[in-house]
């Protein structure tokens, strides 16, 4: 077995040391009546060749993005990752070290940490952000939890075009953590009034931007309305490249923001690993989740970075943390700081302006379409369109012609009806001329 | 004595070396922070130049963002530098109880790099996918068989959210029972994510003693179990390194009280291919995919917390399931039809899919017969640690130990002050990893060794000359460099203290320091 260093003479000469007559006297402590005497039912060792033939067959029966015209998004979004951060992230010193518990072994992995924390705060416009949660998700049903913290209350509004991922997730963290969310209607069509809606029980108040069909909004007098009763502001943001063209939530008040990393650095991956970006005020900081990293100096009075605030993480506060996170999604993390050193403030914002104008072209050409409407007039890369008919058998019509065409929303509100013509479509920096003319052409026949 | 030798041994050993011009140490190269290399207009990426158009509505943001610019070779060397200042598994032994720092084969970062897996979104019709949803199944099937449980749910994204899931479930079960029981057993060993998680799915957390033989104190569990004990959390082999010799009495018991047994399958890499959960009356474990199944630990994640369920918990598992349905698979996402009483969503999409082509790789290499194999080494290398040091260090058990081994302080009584501590850091400096220390909390300050099955005889050999050399260096009085290790790292030890009263968790211009400090 190619992993395994250890020779039988090995073996033999270790068993001989430890004064064993055998490897399974040093199960002794395990009962006999459940040693397992049979082989497993599953098939035996496969060589590196067999291996990538197996696995590489299956890979074969997926469709991937890059080899349709795609507008898929709903939180996930096909970016293009330049080739220095794969190359990077692989170093073995990255990849394959632990959580940084030893820091004079892991400046490395602290110091880059340091750099996202710092580059998450500054694209959020918020002070301060953890080393990243598990991805979006989860980051905002912990920041709902931390809002209850915050406030010491136990009930949260969440939008209705919140993503319906981030809602459900969410809704099962309250269900078991005991907290109440009071759960909005989706409504493509009009803005939901949420600043009527808060009230002194109010601990959150959960909005997206841009929201799950797309819209991008100003919730700045939504965080008055909030801070006016001591409710907290909670935006999340799932396409992260949003941040280079539209007001960040910090200048609109926010006072968490629970994001989605993916876009940057990280493939889309059938949904994970992710990347979740956490960021608030100073003044809230210690009761985030998650890890943090800081500056400090070393025994020579040299700059250097260590784990810090852990007093609120449950390997020292146990029962009483702020959250059970451990590991969370420290290579993503590192993807994603990647990407974003090398787009720096020119590259960042270079992209986000390409992904709107690339957008904008969609959705003129889409409207341009008989029986198709745009429902989104203020957007940033992602935009709703009603059709004539359900969408969900136009994206499968269009699926078996090589065009993955976008997210009907009948995948995420599968129990509304009324939104079951709504289409879903994301353009990015990778969308060509050709795809969108390929979609309309395509959606154009399907429709006629 | 030769010339060479003499001056070397000139050197002081404990003063800091005669400053560079450079701040560097020959191939130890230092780097400024990115923000501290910024070009205004300058960038990585070459990218077209949008046409000019907004339908932002007045939402466009105004002002800097404040990132850096830098070209890619700028960027490159930086992270190289950075990298160059970190240990890895593929570096050396990284001996981390309770972690399982093993092999990290490339072929599976290569196969999961394959655009049918990278390069495909969760919301795309499932008949453009089911090579993916194959693969889950397979997958799945692999942990059911291990594990000897009927069920799995895939979409948990780290142990500690495995753990999230499975106490879920629980709770949910046990609601559907029309009861409402209170309070979860936890040992004192347990990792904290165990406490944490129960406090998290609104229980509260009762501590169970150890017995003299570092293993659950059975009669104690007896005491506590009672109509308003909803679980007992469990990590077999324990974080003493020890199988629950009880286990089936303790399972016995819990049932016997209505309440669930979970298991922390963080060191499942012990059992693998020898033992099934399922056999010792567990109801529910999750597995760290990047522990036992080596998907790479990467800094601090991404995990991959899939959790097993018994028949009775299975009924709950969170969205999405995957189902055979019709001579095929598919999804199901809404908490409806077979799935009705599922908890519903975890996490965002389907689970950790990179990860679960990782783990696959890395299990179907293995077979039935090599998984059997690497529990059997692993075990084998743990106790050849505690056989070879168990003179010099002092075990907190005797053996035979399972896939890790525990020490305690109690040989570095008579050091003049070497705590376990600066026993780790003196390790560093002689290019080893450091084990766990102190944890877990039921001994003095602990040593936690697992050394995995990655490790060859002469690496493990190494290693022992190395511990039993400074273990006789720190009797024999050595306190001063101990205090003062490690010295051949790229920082010497960090002042944690000020970073916590103070902390500065990100950069800033320094002109804005300045201002903040004199405020």
């Amino acid at each position: 077995m190619r992993y395994l260093p250890l020779t039988d003479n090995d073996r033999r000469a270790m068993l001989g040391a430890i004064g064993a007559d055998s490897l399974e006297a040093l199960f002794r402590d395990v009962p006999r009546s459940v040693w397992l005497d049979r082989p497993l039912e599953l098939p035996r060792a496969l060589g590196e060749i067999e291996v990538e033939r197996a696995l590489t067959g299956l890979a074969a029966k997926n469709v991937p993005l890059s080899s349709v015209p795609s507008f898929l998004g709903c939180g996930v979004y096909r970016h293009h990752v330049p080739a220095a951060v794969d190359h990077l992230i692989q170093r073995g010193e990255f990849l394959t070290s632990y959580t940084p518990y030893q820091p004079e072994v892991s400046q490395g992995t602290l110091q880059s940490m340091f750099e996202f924390q710092t580059q998450v705060a500054l694209i959020t416009a918020m002070d301060v952000a953890n080393a990243s949660m598990y991805d979006g998700a989860t980051a905002c049903a912990e920041a709902v939890m931390m809002a209850n913290r915050v406030t010491r209350r136990k009930k949260a509004i969440l939008a209705g075009d919140l993503h319906p991922h981030y809602r459900e997730t969410t809704a099962t963290y309250a269900r078991f953590g005991d907290f109440t969310v009071v759960e909005r209607p989706a409504n493509p069509a009009a803005e939901d009034d949420l600043a009527a809606l808060v009230d002194g029980e109010t601990a959150s108040v959960v909005v997206q931007n841009p929201g799950a069909f797309g819209h991008v909004r100003d919730f700045s007098a939504l965080a008055e309305a909030c801070h006016r009763v001591g409710a907290l502001l909670i935006v999340v943001v799932t396409e992260a490249v949003s941040l280079g063209l539209v007001k960040p939530p910090g200048e609109m008040g926010a006072d968490i923001v629970a994001a989605e990393g993916q876009s940057l650095g990280n493939a889309p991956s059938f949904g994970g690993p992710h990347l979740g970006l956490f960021a608030t005020r100073e003044k809230l900081v210690r009761q985030m989740p998650g890890r943090l990293v800081g500056e400090t100096v070393d025994a020579e009075g040299r700059r250097g970075y260590v784990l810090t605030l852990s007093t609120r993480e449950q390997h020292i506060r146990r029962e009483k943390a702020t959250s059970n996170i451990c590991t969370n999604s420290g290579l993503c993390a590192l993807a994603f700081t990647i990407h974003l050193a090398l787009l720096g403030e020119a590259g960042f914002t270079r992209l986000a302006a390409l992904n709107h104008a690339h957008a904008v072209a969609l959705a003129d050409r889409l409207s341009a379409l008989p029986g198709v409407r745009v429902l989104t007039d203020r957007f940033f890369n992602e935009l709703t369109i009603r059709l004539p008919r359900p969408a969900a058998a136009v994206v499968e019509t269009l699926a078996a012609h090589g065009l993955l065409a976008g997210v009907p929303a009948s995948r995420l509100w599968p129990e509304r009806r009324d939104l079951a013509d709504l289409l879903i479509l994301a353009a990015t920096e990778l969308t060509t001329e050709e795809d969108i003319a390929a979609l309309a052409a395509g959606l154009g026949a399907v429709l006629q | 004595m030769s010339e060479w030798s003499k001056a070397i041994s000139g050197f002081a050993r404990d003063a800091a070396p005669e400053a560079t011009i450079s701040g560097n140490r020959g191939l130890r190269l230092e780097d400024p922070l990115l923000f501290e290399q910024d070009e205004p207009g300058r960038s990585g990426v070459d990218l077209p130049e949008p046409p000019a158009v907004d339908r932002l509505g007045a939402l466009r943001r105004e002002g800097p963002i404040g990132l850096p610019g830098l070209s890619e070779p700028q960027v490159v060397r930086h992270y190289m530098r950075a990298s160059q200042k970190n240990y890895g598994i593929d570096m050396g032994l990284y001996p981390l109880g309770s972690c399982t720092m093993k092999h990290n084969p490339r072929l599976n970062e290569k196969l999961a790099r394959l655009p049918g897996f990278a390069d495909i979104h969760p919301l795309q019709p499932q008949s453009t996918v089911t090579g993916a949803l194959e693969l889950i199944d397979t997958l799945a099937r692999w942990l059911k068989e291990l594990t000897g449980m009927p069920a799995v749910a895939m979409s948990p994204a780290a142990g500690a959210h495995g753990e999230l899931c499975g106490m879920m479930c629980i709770r949910a079960a046990i609601e559907a029972r029309g009861e409402r029981r209170q309070r979860v057993l936890v040992p004192e060993s347990a990792h904290g994510t165990n406490p944490a998680t129960a406090a998290a799915c609104g229980y509260a957390v009762d501590p169970i003693p150890a017995n003299a033989r570092g293993r659950v104190d059975l009669t104690a569990l007896k005491e506590k179990l009672g109509p308003d004990v909803a679980a007992i959390m469990l990590t077999n082999p324990n974080t003493c390194g020890l199988f629950e010799d009880e286990i089936l009495a303790i399972a016995e018991a819990v049932h016997a009280a209505g309440a669930f047994f979970y298991c922390d399958g963080a060191n499942f890499n012990a059992l693998v291919g020898r033992v099934r959960p399922g056999d010792l009356g567990i109801d529910c474990m999750h597995l760290n995919l990047h522990k036992t199944f080596s998907t790479p630990h990467g800094g601090g994640g991404p995990g991959s917390g899939p959790v097993v369920l018994a028949a009775s918990l299975a009924p709950f598992a969170p969205l999405p399931w995957l189902v055979h349905d019709g001579g095929g698979l598919r999804l199901i996402e809404q908490a409806a039809g077979p799935a009705a009483r599922a908890i519903g969503r975890i996490k965002g999409f389907h689970g950790q899919m990179g990860m679960f082509v990782r783990a696959l790789a890395y299990i179907v290499s293995h077979g039935s017969d090599g998984l059997r194999q690497l529990s059997g080494d692993a075990v084998l290398n743990a106790n050849y640690l505690l056989a070879r040091l168990g003179d010099r260090l002092t075990a907190s058990y005797p053996g035979p130990c399972m896939h890790e081994v525990l020490f305690d302080d109690r040989f570095l009584r008579d050091s003049g002050g070497v705590t376990t501590l600066d026993f780790a850091k003196a390790l560093v400096d002689e290019g080893f990893h450091p084990m766990t220390m102190y944890f877990p909390l039921v001994v003095h300050g602990a040593l936690l060794m697992e050394p995995t099955e990655s490790e060859s005889k002469a690496s493990l050999d190494r290693f022992i000359e190395v511990v039993r050399g400074l273990a006789e260096r720190a009797r024999a009085g050595a306190a001063a460099s101990f205090h003062a290790a490690p010295r051949f790292t790229p920082r010497r030890r960090l002042d944690e203290t000020a970073a916590a009263r103070k902390p500065v968790l990100r950069w800033r211009k320094p002109a804005a320091t300045t201002r903040e400090a004199a405020e």
